[in-house]
């Protein structure tokens, strides 16, 4: 039997996208959360670390509620023709972009925090706009935390089980991510398949988080002042 | 370095911060070195991030023909053409030396640069370091690199926070000379924030004394050091700055002739050639009074004066009077008994002793 490598390829796909996103979406939320004195800044906070302590499965439950065809935002979805999201691709990348977000926000945030107000300040007095700044100053002086959170991102999207089979299913191609196609080989007492697939998340996992802390361990050093 | 038009500059400024608050109307003249001198705590840092945008604070800021403030205005700081020294150079960590004084320079309309890069370069002598970043630098360096990256943005003032503070002696001293020798190149107005009498004797030009968030005195450096009113005549070294220039070398002696408004006087050789600027510094505790002009004495200068006005010193046994040597002001401190046996009263025609003039640029 040849190796399926659908799952890897899907896996990576949905951990490539879901990362994307979440830089894209997390950093102006991890920059807000950073530099915000609003009242309801812990609030927001709590939120998005909400799935750091929550069973997956209830956040894939109401993920599911909520994106279902009876769901305010599932009716939305219909509304607009994109369809019903659950048990799709697309249904897996929103439940993701939710699940791993408090593990790419909280190092950006962490990261912005340490970036201090004192280079901000020197660059407006030279000039630079606020946007200008945060693309010329503060993304280089935060970079150790933007790689922190790609790689923590990547990493857990990989890793996530129990929302996949809430919102996803099982479906090859479409929602079968690797973590669900090791339960499926360890169902049919298919040990051989599951080692194989699991030794490789391990090396996988392993030189992901090797790789990370070399980096950022030369990154800080050759910053500090 | 080219002038600007500079008219002067207004700040009003009113902000509460927890318990302090800084409550200043100031008009500040357009060019020179004006100080915000005070205690820690005074609000002088404070009115100076009020004056860059920093800080928003009610009020309003004119500088010459610009408005950066009024009451339905405000200027966002990346819009004033302002430069602005940190207490600690605040270098970029991630850039080198020529990146770091090319931020602002290239954030600036060509056709409003009025600075090169090559000229700051040389000006502060950081040419040897441009390739380095501003960890290998020492903290002198590095806030010559500040001073070099804040003047090429070609700014319409320099607000400095305290640049020397945060550095050792033998960096203050490296600095120094460069601060002199802006205060002589730029067009541009400098506002100063300092806690060290030195710096002020060095550099200031005009002074804003700064106590509790308030001003409690605005003028020209000289007139206002020598007021009796003030609290700043009753510190160790109250004594006066008088703009002078070297008119006549005594080789023989080691000395030189300076003359400065009204008056002229004898002081050590400092190296420098006939009709170069200095100031001399006077302190009042080495002025004495006497009411003939004495002979048989080893003190050289002896010049008359006017008494105009006497008053306390820290001590009860101490005074201090403020008398005019032709029309420059300097102070004196004495004794309550001396002022009371030669009947010192405003008006009174003296002769100022000189023990010792400092000369200090």
């Amino acid at each position: 039997m040849s190796f399926d490598w659908q799952p890897v390829f899907l896996t990576i796909k949905l951990a490539g996208l879901t990362t994307l996103l979440l830089l894209i979406i997390g950093t102006p939320l991890a920059w807000w959360l950073a530099r915000t004195k609003a009242w309801y800044k812990q609030a927001i906070a709590a939120v998005v670390a909400l799935p750091l302590v929550l069973p997956p499965t209830v956040i894939g439950f109401y993920l599911l509620l909520l994106l279902g065809p009876n769901g305010p935002v599932g009716q939305l979805t219909q509304a607009l023709g994109l369809g019903v999201l659950p048990f799709t691709f697309g249904g897996l990348l929103v439940a993701s972009v939710f699940y791993s977000m408090p593990f790419v926000v909280q190092p950006l945030q962490n990261a912005f925090e340490a970036v201090g107000k004192r280079p901000l300040e020197v660059a407006a007095t030279l000039r630079a706009s606020p946007l200008d700044t945060f693309f010329s100053v503060v993304v280089p002086l935060a970079r150790p935390g933007f790689l922190t959170a790609a790689v923590l991102g990547f990493a857990h999207t990989v890793g996530e089980f129990g929302v996949v089979l809430m919102i996803g299913g099982n479906i090859p191609g479409e929602t079968r991510v690797l973590s669900v196609a090791i339960y499926d080989h360890v169902e049919t007492l298919d040990y051989t398949s599951a080692h194989t697939l699991s030794v490789g998340l391990v090396g996988f996992a392993f030189l992901v988080l090797l790789a990370l802390y070399y980096v950022n361990g030369r990154l800080n050093r050759s910053d500090a002042l | 370095m080219r002038a600007h038009a500079t008219g002067g500059i207004e700040v009003v400024a009113r902000t509460s911060l927890g318990r302090f608050t800084l409550d200043i109307d100031l008009h500040l003249p357009g060019r020179g070195l004006t100080a915000l001198f005070g205690h820690s705590g005074s609000g002088k840092t404070t009115a100076l991030r009020c004056i860059a945008g920093l800080h928003r604070a009610e009020g309003r800021i004119h500088v010459g023909d610009q408005v950066w403030q009024d009451a339905d205005r405000f200027v966002p700081v990346h819009q004033r053409p302002l430069a602005y020294v940190f207490q600690e150079a605040s270098l970029f960590a991630h850039m080198t030396v020529r990146q770091n004084i090319e931020y602002g320079y290239r954030r600036i309309a060509a056709d409003e640069r009025k600075i090169e890069i090559d000229h700051a370069v040389e000006w502060l002598g950081i040419g040897r370091m441009l390739s380095r970043t501003p960890d290998k630098l020492s903290g002198g360096e590095r806030q010559r690199v500040a001073i070099a990256r804040a003047l090429l943005t070609s700014p319409r003032i320099l607000l400095m926070d305290e640049p020397l503070s945060a550095l050792d002696r033998n960096s203050k001293l490296e600095i120094m000379p460069y601060l002199e020798q802006l205060h002589d190149a730029l067009e541009i107005p400098v506002l100063y924030v300092t806690h060290s009498p030195d710096e002020l004797a060095h550099l200031a030009d005009h002074l804003v004394l700064m106590e509790d968030g308030q001003a409690l005195a605005s003028g020209p450096l000289t007139e206002t050091m020598t007021r009796l009113d003030l609290p700043i005549k009753t510190e160790e070294d109250a004594g006066v700055v008088l703009d002078s220039i070297i008119t006549e070398r005594i080789d023989q002696w080691h000395l030189v002739r300076c003359d400065f408004t009204g008056g002229s006087i004898l002081a050590r050789d400092p190296g420098l050639p006939v009709g170069h600027r200095i100031r001399l510094r006077i302190l009042a505790r080495d002025i004495s009074l006497a009411l003939e002009p004495v002979t048989g004495s080893s003190i050289q200068n002896i010049m008359p004066a006017t008494i105009e006005e006497l008053g306390d010193d820290s001590h009860p046994g101490l005074m201090l009077v403020r008398i005019r040597v032709g029309t420059s002001p300097m102070l004196v401190r004495l004794t309550r008994m001396s002022a009371v046996r030669l009947q010192l009263e405003p008006g009174k025609e003296v002769w100022a002793q000189v023990k010792s003039v400092a000369i200090i640029e």
